[in-house]
C-alpha cells in the first residue's frame, strides 16, 4: 500500500469480491465439471487476496500463513479432482454435471 | 487327619478328570478300574476319618482354601467333619464304591462307558462336597453339582428325547426348590450375619439369635430346597421320570445319596426347624402325605423300575416324617439302612432288566427264580428288608419311625402303618410278579435269559450282607439293652450333632410296637402271596383296568396331568396371548410405525434432491445471503 498509496483496501476488497462472485456464477451456470472446477479455484484465489490484503493492512503475517494453506490445500484438491474427473471421462465420456448424476436416489 | 479329610472328594475328581481327558486311549476294564478305585481310595479314607471321630473327636472345620471376602461376608470352601457328615461320607463312599463296580459290568457294552464313569465320579465328588461343606455356600455347590450330574445321567442315553425330557424335567423341578433354598440361605445370612454351620448351629446348638418367625420362614424356605432334592409333594413328580437313566444310576444317585441330600440339609440345620414348631409340622406332613401317596402309587405300577421309584419316594416320605416329629437320629438312620436295601433292590432290578434284555414291565417276566439265582435271592433279602421284618435292616430303622409317630401324633402312627403295609404288599408284588410264576416274556428272551456277571452279583451279595446286618447300629433298647448290646449307638453317635428325643420309651410298650409294625407287614406280605403266588393272579394290562382306584393310583393320581392343566396351559396360553396381542401388535405396531414415518418424511423430501448442482448452489448462495443480510 506503501508503493500504490491511491489504492487502499476497499479496492482489494472490491476485487476480491468481483473475483469470488465470477466463482459463484461460474459455478451455478456452467455444467462443464472442469470449468466448474476451476471456478472453485477462482473463488479460493479471491478469499486469498482479501487475506493477504488484510494482513497488510493490520501489520500480521498470521493471515498470510492461511493463504500458504489455502494453496498447499488447493494444490492437493486439484491433484485428487483432476484424477477424478480423467476417471469420469474415461468411463461416462462426459463431464457434464446434469448427465453426471448416479448418485441421486 | 486334615489332608486326608481335603484327599476325599479330591480322589473321584481326579478320577472324573482322568477318565474325561485321557479315557479315549485307555482300555475299557483299565477306565472301570480308576473309576472304582478313586471312589475305593475316598472309601478307605472315609473309613480313617469315621474312625477317628468314633474315639471321640472334636468335630474339626478343615480349611481347603479362601473363597469370597466381601464386607462381612467370609466364606472359605472348608470340610466340617462331625458324626453326622462322618457317616454319611462313609455309606456314599461304600455304596458308591460297588455301585461303580457294577457299573463296570452293566454298562461294559455301553458305547458311552467312559462318559457313564466320568459323570459318575463326578457326582461322588459334589455328593462328597455337598456332604463335607462347612457352610451353607459349600454345600450349595454340592446340591448344585450333584444336580447337574443327576441331569447329565438321567439323559444319558441322549438319543431318545423322551429321556432329554426327564431329565429337563428333573432339572427343572430342582430349580424351583433351588429358589426356597437359596432365598431360606439369604434369609439366615441377613438375620444371623453368617452361613458357616459351625458358627450358626454348633456353638449352643440352638444359638440361632434369630425371631421365631425369621425361623420359620426360613426354615421352611430350607424346606422346599429339601422337597425339590428330595422328591417331595408336589416337588416329587421328577423321581418316577428319572428312572429314564441307567440302573446304576438310578441306585445310586435316585435312590441312595443324592435324594436323601434333602435329608441331610434338614438335619444339618437340626437346630433350626426344632426352634420352630410349625415348620417342623409341615416337615412332618409333607413327608407322611408322600409317603402315603408313593406306596399308594406303588400298588399299581407295573415298569419294575418306577415300583421301586415310588417306593422311594415314599420311604424319603418317611424320613421326612421323623425329621419332623424331631427325631433327626431316626431319619439319618433310615436313610442309611435305605441306601444299603434300596440300592440292592436297583441293582438288582437292573440284574433283571440286563438278564431280560432291556425289558422293564413285569407283566413281561416271571419265573426267573430259576435262571438268575443270585439276583433272585438277593433281591428276596432287599424285599424283606424294605417290608420291615425282623432281623432285616429296615425293620429296625422303620420301627424307629413308626415308634417315633406313636409317642408324637397317633394319626402319624396309624398312617405310617398303612405305608408299612402298603410296602410289604407292592415289594411282594413285586417279587412274586418277577421271580415266580411262568415266564411270559417272548421266546427270544427266554433263551437271552442269563445270571448277570461276576462284577455285578459281587456289589449284590455285599448289599445283601448290608441291609442284613445294617439294622445293628441302632437297635432298640428293648432288644439291644437286654442283650446286652449296643442299643441306639447310632443315636448316641450322632447325640454331639444332632438334637434328640429326651424321653425313652418303655420296653414293654416298644416291643408292642414291633409286634404290630411284624403283624402289619406279614399281614401284607401274606395278603401278596395269597393273590400272586397262590392263585397266580397277573397284573392286569393298561386296556383292562376298569376299578376307578385302580385307574386313579395307576395313572398316579393325575397330578403330572395336574400340573400340565394348572400350570404349563395357562402359562401356554399366557405365552401365546403374549405372542400374538402383545409381541406382534403392540410392539411390533410401534416400530412400524415409527418406520413409516421415517420411509414417508424421507420421501416428501427427496423431492428436494434433484441431482442438478446448480440448483444446491443457487440454494447454498441465497440462503448465504439471506442469512448474511439478516444478520
Amino acid at each position: 500500500m506503501e508503493l500504490l498509496p491511491h489504492i487502499t483496501i476497499d479496492h482489494y476488497l472490491y476485487f476480491s469480491t468481483v473475483l469470488f462472485c465470477l466463482g459463484v456464477a461460474g459455478i451455478m451456470y456452467r455444467r462443464n465439471a472442469i470449468i466448474m472446477f476451476m471456478c472453485v479455484e477462482l473463488m479460493l484465489n479471491a478469499v486469498n487476496v482479501a487475506l493477504v490484503a488484510f494482513s497488510k493492512m493490520y501489520g500480521q503475517t498470521d493471515a498470510q500463513v492461511f493463504v500458504f494453506f489455502i494453496m498447499v490445500v488447493a494444490a492437493a484438491e486439484v491433484a485428487v479432482g483432476l484424477a477424478i474427473l480423467m476417471m469420469l471421462y474415461r468411463n461416462m465420456h462426459t463431464t457434464d454435471t446434469d448427465v453426471l448424476d448416479k448418485l441421486k436416489f | 487327619m486334615e489332608k486326608l479329610v481335603t484327599l476325599i472328594p479330591l480322589f473321584p475328581l481326579a478320577g472324573f478328570l482322568c477318565i474325561i481327558f485321557f479315557g479315549k486311549t485307555l482300555s475299557k476294564s483299565l477306565i472301570g478300574g480308576i473309576a472304582s478305585g478313586a471312589i475305593l481310595l475316598s472309601f478307605i479314607a472315609s473309613i480313617l476319618v469315621f474312625t477317628t471321630q468314633i474315639h471321640g473327636a472334636q468335630p474339626t472345620v478343615v480349611k481347603a482354601f479362601d473363597w469370597i471376602h466381601a464386607g462381612g461376608l467370609d466364606i472359605d470352601i472348608s470340610f466340617l467333619v462331625d458324626p453326622l457328615s462322618s457317616i454319611y461320607l462313609l455309606f456314599i463312599t461304600g455304596v458308591g464304591f460297588l455301585i461303580h463296580m457294577y457299573s463296570t459290568g452293566y454298562m461294559h457294552e455301553d458305547e458311552g462307558f467312559n462318559r457313564f464313569m466320568a459323570y459318575l465320579n463326578l457326582f461322588v465328588f459334589f455328593m462328597l462336597i455337598l456332604v463335607l461343606g462347612s457352610s451353607f455356600v459349600t454345600m450349595f455347590i454340592g446340591w448344585e453339582g450333584v444336580g447337574v450330574c443327576s441331569f447329565m445321567l438321567i439323559g444319558f442315553w441322549y438319543k431318545d428325547m423322551k429321556n432329554n425330557d426327564a431329565a429337563k424335567k428333573a432339572f427343572v423341578i430342582n430349580r424351583i426348590g433351588d429358589l426356597g433354598l437359596i432365598l431360606g440361605m439369604c434369609l439366615i445370612f441377613s438375620n444371623a450375619g453368617s452361613l458357616n454351620f459351625s458358627e450358626l448351629f454348633i456353638e449352643g446348638s440352638s444359638g440361632l439369635s434369630m425371631p421365631r418367625d425369621i425361623a420359620t420362614t426360613a426354615a421352611i424356605l430350607l424346606f422346599i430346597g429339601a422337597m425339590g432334592k428330595s422328591a417331595q409333594i408336589p416337588l416329587h413328580t421328577w423321581l418316577p421320570d428319572a428312572m429314564a437313566g441307567p440302573t446304576p444310576v438310578s441306585a445310586l444317585i435316585h435312590a441312595a445319596t443324592m435324594v436323601t441330600a434333602g435329608i441331610y440339609m434338614v438335619a444339618r440345620c437340626n437346630g433350626l426347624f426344632a426352634s420352630s414348631a410349625a415348620a417342623s409340622e409341615i416337615v412332618a406332613w409333607t413327608g407322611m402325605l408322600t409317603a402315603l401317596m408313593g406306596a399308594t402309587i406303588a400298588l399299581t405300577q407295573n415298569d419294575i423300575k418306577k415300583v421301586l421309584a415310588y417306593s422311594t419316594v415314599s420311604q424319603l416320605g418317611l424320613m421326612f416324617l421323623a425329621l419332623g416329629l424331631g427325631a433327626y437320629s431316626t431319619a439319618v438312620f433310615h436313610v442309611i439302612t435305605h441306601a444299603f436295601f434300596k440300592a440292592l433292590l436297583f441293582l438288582g432290578s437292573g440284574s433283571v432288566i440286563h438278564g431280560m434284555g432291556g425289558e422293564q414291565d413285569i407283566r413281561r417276566m416271571g419265573g426267573l427264580k430259576s435262571h438268575m439265582r443270585i439276583t433272585h435271592l438277593t433281591f428276596l433279602i432287599g424285599t424283606i428288608a424294605i417290608s420291615g421284618i425282623f432281623p432285616f435292616a429296615g425293620f429296625f430303622s422303620k420301627d424307629q419311625i413308626v415308634a417315633v409317630a406313636f409317642e408324637e401324633n397317633k394319626v402319624f402312627f396309624i398312617l405310617s402303618l398303612i405305608v408299612s403295609a402298603c410296602t410289604a404288599f407292592y415289594m411282594f408284588r413285586l417279587y412274586f410278579l418277577t421271580f415266580h410264576g411262568k415266564f411270559r416274556g417272548t421266546h427270544e428272551q427266554e433263551h437271552h435269559l442269563h445270571e448277570s456277571p461276576k462284577s455285578m452279583t459281587i456289589p449284590l451279595v455285599v448289599l445283601a450282607v448290608l441291609s442284613i446286618v445294617g439294622g445293628f447300629i441302632g437297635l432298640p433298647h428293648a432288644i439291644g439293652h437286654d442283650m446286652g448290646m449296643h442299643w441306639h449307638w447310632l443315636d448316641h453317635y450322632l447325640a454331639d450333632t444332632l438334637l434328640m428325643p429326651t424321653s425313652l420309651m418303655h420296653s414293654g410298650t416298644e416291643i408292642a410296637l414291633m409286634l404290630v409294625a411284624t403283624i402289619v407287614a406279614v399281614g401284607a406280605i401274606y395278603f401278596a402271596w395269597n393273590i400272586y403266588k397262590k392263585k397266580g393272579q397277573l397284573a392286569l394290562e393298561d386296556k383292562a383296568i376298569t376299578s376307578s382306584t385302580h385307574r386313579l393310583l395307576a395313572a398316579k393320581y393325575f397330578i403330572d396331568e395336574l400340573y400340565t392343566a394348572v400350570i404349563q396351559k395357562p402359562l401356554d396360553a399366557l405365552s401365546h396371548f403374549f405372542n400374538s396381542v402383545f409381541e406382534h401388535k403392540i410392539i411390533d405396531g410401534l416400530i412400524q410405525s415409527i418406520q413409516w414415518s421415517v420411509t414417508s418424511t424421507g420421501d416428501l423430501l427427496r423431492k428436494a434432491h434433484t441431482g442438478k448442482l446448480y440448483m444446491y448452489i443457487l440454494i447454498t448462495v441465497f440462503g448465504l445471503i439471506l442469512l448474511l443480510t439478516q444478520l
